[in-house]
Formats: structure tokens, sequence, C-alpha cells
């Protein structure tokens, strides 16, 4: 779509949900201060989550929450791409294959054998892919799940047509900012902080835990150091790989800490097939 | 539509709004006799029972919290209840308290998201709250303070109120201040209030007249009506969470792919508000039994659709226990237990606001889970779903399209399905039974 402006009588927000949990999409419901206000600003076209009302495109924004997983899905990004002025996407799902792109390091099929007794009626792709490996995406906001803070101020400067004004430092600054002692230094405790974009406020550290990068790493994050370093406090080989490898085990930087192994990683076995179609 | 002399009529609605997760709904009627009922979720498995084998048992409970943003601290207390049970551990009162206040405001901020934001619009003739904003503003402001009171209960006890990160195995990491559990007291008094005001408001709906037969399932705490834990009570029978997993059968069904949960591999059955009403009635406190009875609320209700009234009910209940527990607050110290692993399968079932959620691992001597299994609410209500939308077809043949659509998507409603929670399902079609 070539024409970026957003329209001048009341734009037309809709949201969209690909493979995720829907708490990010929730996190829109959860401004109630703000919902009924924003409903004035914006026309909520297509927001199922909420409403009966479906309007047809082009939507001036179009929230996308979840990860590419189903050959149906893939098609249908591609129309929303196609239908929407502005793409942003919401949520670690989106911005990197959420928690389920752990399938994208097994062999294939693997999974749907542990789960489905009958696999072969799935319509579902080897890997849980990132909205931007499919199509164009106007702005990414991190988070597992994203900061409602943040949400709107998102789709406030699209509104606006400015950029939106979110940090780009990492956790480490947060706790910083926030006073919080420093677990790593002071206590060895395993921490993801100085390589996780900040947004959540430092919740982990300021209740003596470990941050566990629910925020994706944060712009040229050296994961490795971070890597070497925990290691060399004392954590074990898989315990560090589990810890880059949850919500944004997919995003290049944890990836590769995610996949480090010097042994290989246990399969799961297939669900037995004991129970045949009663019908 | 006309095939010759048969005349079949299909009511489809695609993408079942106010729910979470994605469905649709496909109804075939061939000579005024309903013929095929499908629920069509097409939402994608993301596989979390495989993903979970390899890891640390200590991951469960924010892996699983990633199942569904709705309902986080369900899948948390079921995780760690179960990981508990494997490693033989019992924790602190203190804590069990705290895990209440903090499942507490999860069933505030659900049931008022459910009631207001999703339930209420189909009642009044609304497409959603924000148009239903316009006629009766109050009530749905009122909707929106209850549900952020519910927020800031999961603020305050678990950090934030989607995927919570204060809960761990054994309890918490770091134990709320007791000035910030206190400073919830108001607020929730205000919430019991406003629970009560949305008693008398949904009881005013006006309701068809239905009744259907249900297989109730519902955790039985003894002393106190039932959310974390417990054994599992049905039609006079109790058994142990370990027998009741292994009595609900659950099957991927070639026409249906998906798992669907059965008793015995037979018999449907349903768990959520309906069934702890219907079963745990007596063990609701006084200003909620009272509140039930004002609304003319019988035990059981087997009207679906005065669920609203029963998830009301169940939303003064939630505060006023909310309220006991702050007033009573001790921090726990330690906040949590030191939980050692060992070879061990564990089950643990907790009621989330929609139903009941079971967990259960088989976790090594390292505490690396070698299997897991998680049975949603929604997977075991959905047979009894598919059996109200036919009674709704049966009893609604003489309604238009678009009523019988609406009275459909109502029907789905009263359940508050959560399908980003089913990861089981995919493209359901089924059959009637």
């Amino acid at each position: 779509m070539s024409d970026h402006r957003i329209s001048a009588d009341r734009p037309t927000l809709a949201v969209w949900k690909f493979a995720s949990c829907d708490g990010c999409q929730l996190s829109l419901l959860d401004c109630e201060d703000e919902l009924l206000a924003l409903a004035k600003a914006v026309h909520f076209a297509h927001f199922s989550e909420m409403s009966r009302t479906t309007l047809d495109g082009p939507f001036d924004i179009s929230l996308v929450e979840g990860s590419i997983t189903t050959n149906q899905d893939l098609e249908r990004i591609k129309e929303v791409r196609a239908n929407s002025r502005h793409l942003v996407t919401i949520g670690a799902c989106a911005a990197s294959g959420g928690i389920q792109a752990l399938r994208n390091f097994t062999v294939p099929g693997t999974y749907a054998g542990v789960v489905y007794a009958h696999p072969e009626y799935l319509d579902s792709l080897d890997t849980s892919t990132p909205i931007a490996a499919h199509v164009k995406v106007d702005y990414e906001l991190h988070g597992c799940p994203i900061d409602r803070g943040q949400l709107l101020e998102v789709i406030l400067a699209f509104l606006a047509g400015r950029r939106p004004v979110i940090a780009s430092h990492s956790v480490c600054q947060e706790c910083k900012a926030r006073g919080t002692v420093c677990l790593l230094v002071t206590r060895g405790a395993p921490c993801l902080g100085p390589v996780t974009r900040s947004g959540c406020g430092a919740l982990c550290p300021s209740i003596d835990r470990g941050c566990f990068g629910c925020f994706g790493p944060v712009d040229d994050a050296n994961c490795g150091a971070l890597s070497a370093e925990l290691k060399g406090r004392g954590a074990s080989e898989p315990s560090v790989r589990r810890l880059f490898g949850t919500f944004n085990a997919a995003a290049p930087g944890f990836m590769e800490q995610a996949l480090a192994s010097s042994v290989p990683v246990a399969s799961p076995a297939p669900r037995q097939r004991d129970r045949e179609d009663p019908r | 539509m006309t095939h010759g002399a048969n005349k079949v009529r299909t009511i489809s609605a695609e993408g079942i709004s106010r729910v979470e997760g994605e469905g649709s709904l496909r109804v075939r009627v061939r000579d005024g006799r309903v013929e095929d009922v499908a629920l069509d979720i097409f939402e994608p498995p993301r596989y979390f029972e495989a993903l979970l084998v390899g890891r640390h048992f200590s991951e469960a409970p924010d892996i699983t919290a990633r199942i569904c943003g709705i309902c986080p601290v369900a899948y948390q207390m079921s995780a760690c209840l179960a990981m508990e049970d494997a490693c033989g551990v019992v924790v602190d009162e203190r804590v069990t308290d705290l895990r209440r206040l903090l499942y507490c405001g999860e069933w505030i901020q659900s049931h008022a998201l459910h009631i207001y934001l999703l339930h209420a619009p189909d009642f009044l003739g609304c497409a959603d709250a924000v148009e239903l904003a316009e006629i009766d503003p109050i009530s749905v402001k009122r909707g929106l303070e209850l549900k952020r009171t519910g927020n800031v209960v999961m603020q305050t006890v678990g950090g934030r109120a989607v995927h919570p990160v204060n809960v761990r195995v054994g309890g918490f990491y770091r134990a709320p201040s007791l000035t910030s559990i206190q400073a919830l007291a108001d607020p929730l008094r205000r919430a019991r209030d406003d629970a009560l005001k949305t008693v008398a408001w949904v009881a005013g709906f006006e309701f068809p007249d239905v009744t259907n037969a249900y297989r109730f399932v519902a955790l039985d705490q003894t002393d106190r009506y039932p959310i974390d834990g417990g054994m599992v009570s049905s039609d006079g029978l109790t058994l142990s969470v370990a027998q009741f997993a292994e009595v609900a059968v659950e099957e991927h069904v070639a026409r249906s792919t998906a798992l669907q949960s059965t008793l015995g591999g037979r018999y449907p059955y349903i768990t959520g508000p309906l069934a702890r009403f219907a079963l745990q009635a007596s063990k609701l406190p006084e200003v909620a039994r009272d509140a039930a009875a004002a609304a003319d609320l019988v035990a059981p209700c087997v009207n679906p659709f005065r669920s609203i009234v029963v998830r009301a009910v169940e939303l003064v209940f939630a505060c006023d226990e909310a309220l006991r527990l702050v007033e009573r607050y001790e921090p726990p110290n330690p906040p949590a237990t030191v939980v050692a692993a060992r070879a061990a399968t564990g089950t643990a079932a907790t009621e989330a606001p929609r139903g009941l959620l079971l967990h259960q691992y088989d976790i090594d001597d390292q505490g690396i889970i070698q299997r897991a299994r998680i049975m949603p609410p929604t997977s075991q209500n959905q047979l009894t779903i598919e059996d109200d939308l036919r009674h709704v077809v049966e009893n609604g043949l003489s309604l238009d399209d678009d009523e019988l659509q609406r009275r459909c998507e109502l029907a789905v409603r009263n359940h508050d399905p959560c399908i980003s929670c089913a990861a089981h399902f995919l493209d359901l079609t089924v059959e009637t039974l």
C-alpha cells in the first residue's frame, strides 16, 4: 500500500492474532482508563477479542500478535499487510517466533508427534517464524507480554505521524534508574539484564530474580560474553542454554546461546497411539 | 439453499468474536433436523507438552503461563502444585494464602472482562462494550474498574497482570510488603460493592428459558470454595486429582483433529462456574450466597445463559475472599520453600476462571521434565459446548439466520471458552453425537 497517510476522520485500528496466547492484545483491553477514550479516537475496525464488528480494510493501523506457524497464516499475514497502511507487531511471538519457535531447533515433526496421536491431520509448519520474515513491518513492539504504556505510546505515535518514543537500552539501565542492586555482580545470580531490551521496568531484579529475557535481545547485545560470564560464575551449560531459550529463543543473539551445546539435546518421546478414533 | 427436495440451512460464523483465541462455528440443518454442529477452532498448535520435555521443573510455571495471557496465574499455580506434588513438598500456609490472593486477582480480572466486555453486550444487543458504553456508561465503567482492581491485585502480588513474574515452585521470589497488600483493602471493598451491583445488573437480563443436562466436574476444597487445589468431585463421586487424571480421557479424533476430554472415554462433562456453583455453592461466603438468592439463583443452575449471573456471584466471592486474605496477610518468611527435585510424577489441578486446569509431569532426579500433560478447561468443556449449540439450534429453528447465529455465538460465550488455552485444538469439525 503506497498511501501511508492516516485517515483524517477517525482512523481505523485492527488487531490480528496468529500463534500466540492473547496476552498482548489483552494489554489493550487492560488499558482500563484509556480504552473508552481510545475508542473515540480510533475506530476498532477488527478486534475480534473485543467486538463483533468487522469492517473491510484498508486499515490505518494493524496490530499483529503471534507468529507464523501454518500455511493458512502464511497467506493471511500477506492479506493483512496488503490491507494495512501501518503494520505494528506486538509481542515476542510476532517479533521472534515466541516460545513455540523452540520447534525450529528440533527434527521436523518431533513436537507434533508428542502432543498428537495423529500428526498427519495437522496443517502446521515445521517452524514458527516472526512476522517480519514474511512481510514488511513498520514497527516491532517487544515483550512477553508487551507493556501497555508502550502500546499506547506506539498507537498515539502512529496516529500523530511520528516515531514512537520507546527506549532502546537494556534492562541494566532500568535497574540503575530504579536503584536495584545488581544481582549478577553481588550474588552471581543468572541474569539476562545486560543483553535484554528494556520495557518491563526491570521487574524481576526488583523482586530478587534474575532477568529472563521477556523483551528479547537489545540491539548489539554481546550474548556470548554474558553466556561465558554466567558459566564462569558456576551456571551449568544446560541452564544457560535454557535461560536464553525461552520466549525469544529464535531471536538472533539469544538463539546462538540457546543452541550452544556440547551435548545432544534430548528428544521427547512420541505420544502413544493407544486410543483410536471411536467414531 | 435448496438441494432438490432437501432443504438444507447452514448457519456459520467465521471468527467468533469476544472469545479468547480464534474459532468459528458451523451448523447444518437438514429438513428441520440438526445434522451437524461444528466448532471450528483454527488456533494453531504450539506444542507446549513437547517443548516442556527437557526443561527444568522450575521453568514450568513461566513457560506454561504463555499458554494463555488471560489466565496465566492458573497455569502458574497448577504447574507449581504439580511440581511440589512430585517432589513431596507442602508449602507454608502463608504462601498458600498469598497464592490464593493472586488467583483471586485473576478471577476478578477475568470474570469482569468476560461479564462486561465479552458477554453482556450480547444480552443488550450491542456489538461490543464500546457501543454498550454509549447507552450505559455507568455499567461499563464499573466493569472496567472491577477489572482494574483484579489487575492491581495481580500486579501487587505477581509483579504484572499478564504473565506475572513473582511466582516460583515453592512460593514466591519476594513476599509483597505488608503495606502494599493492605493498600488493596479499600479497592477490594469497593470492588465487592461493585460486584454486588454486577449481580443485580446481570440478573435483570432476559434469558432464554433453557434447561440442559450437565455432568459437572469441579474441585473440592474441604472448607472453602474451590480455587487452588483439592479433590475432584462430580455427581457425588470424589476422586484425587491423580485418579481424575486417569479417568479423564483425551482423544485425538480423526474427523475432529483435536484432543477432547471425556470421562472414561464416553461421558462429556463440564467444568467452570456452572460446575463449581452446582457442586460447591454451600461453601460460598454469606455475601455471595445472599447475592445469589437475591438474583433467584439456586444451585444447580442448568440454564447456560444464566452462567453470567453465576460468574457475577463468583465475582462477589473473589472480591470477598481477596479481602479476607488481605486482612489476614502476613508476609511469608522465607517467601519460598526450597524444593529439591526427585524422580517422580506430580499431578495437580486448580480452578481457572473458566474451569479446571490439570497439569501432570514426570520429572527425573535432576528435575528435568520427561513428560508433560496439560488438560485445559476448554478442551474439557468443548463437547458440552457443542451439545449446547445443538439445543440452541433445535429450539431456534423458527429464528432468522442472523438471530440464530447470534444465539449460537452467545451459547459459545456462555462457557467463556479460551481457545488459546486449548493448545491442542486445530480445525475442529465435530459431527453431532
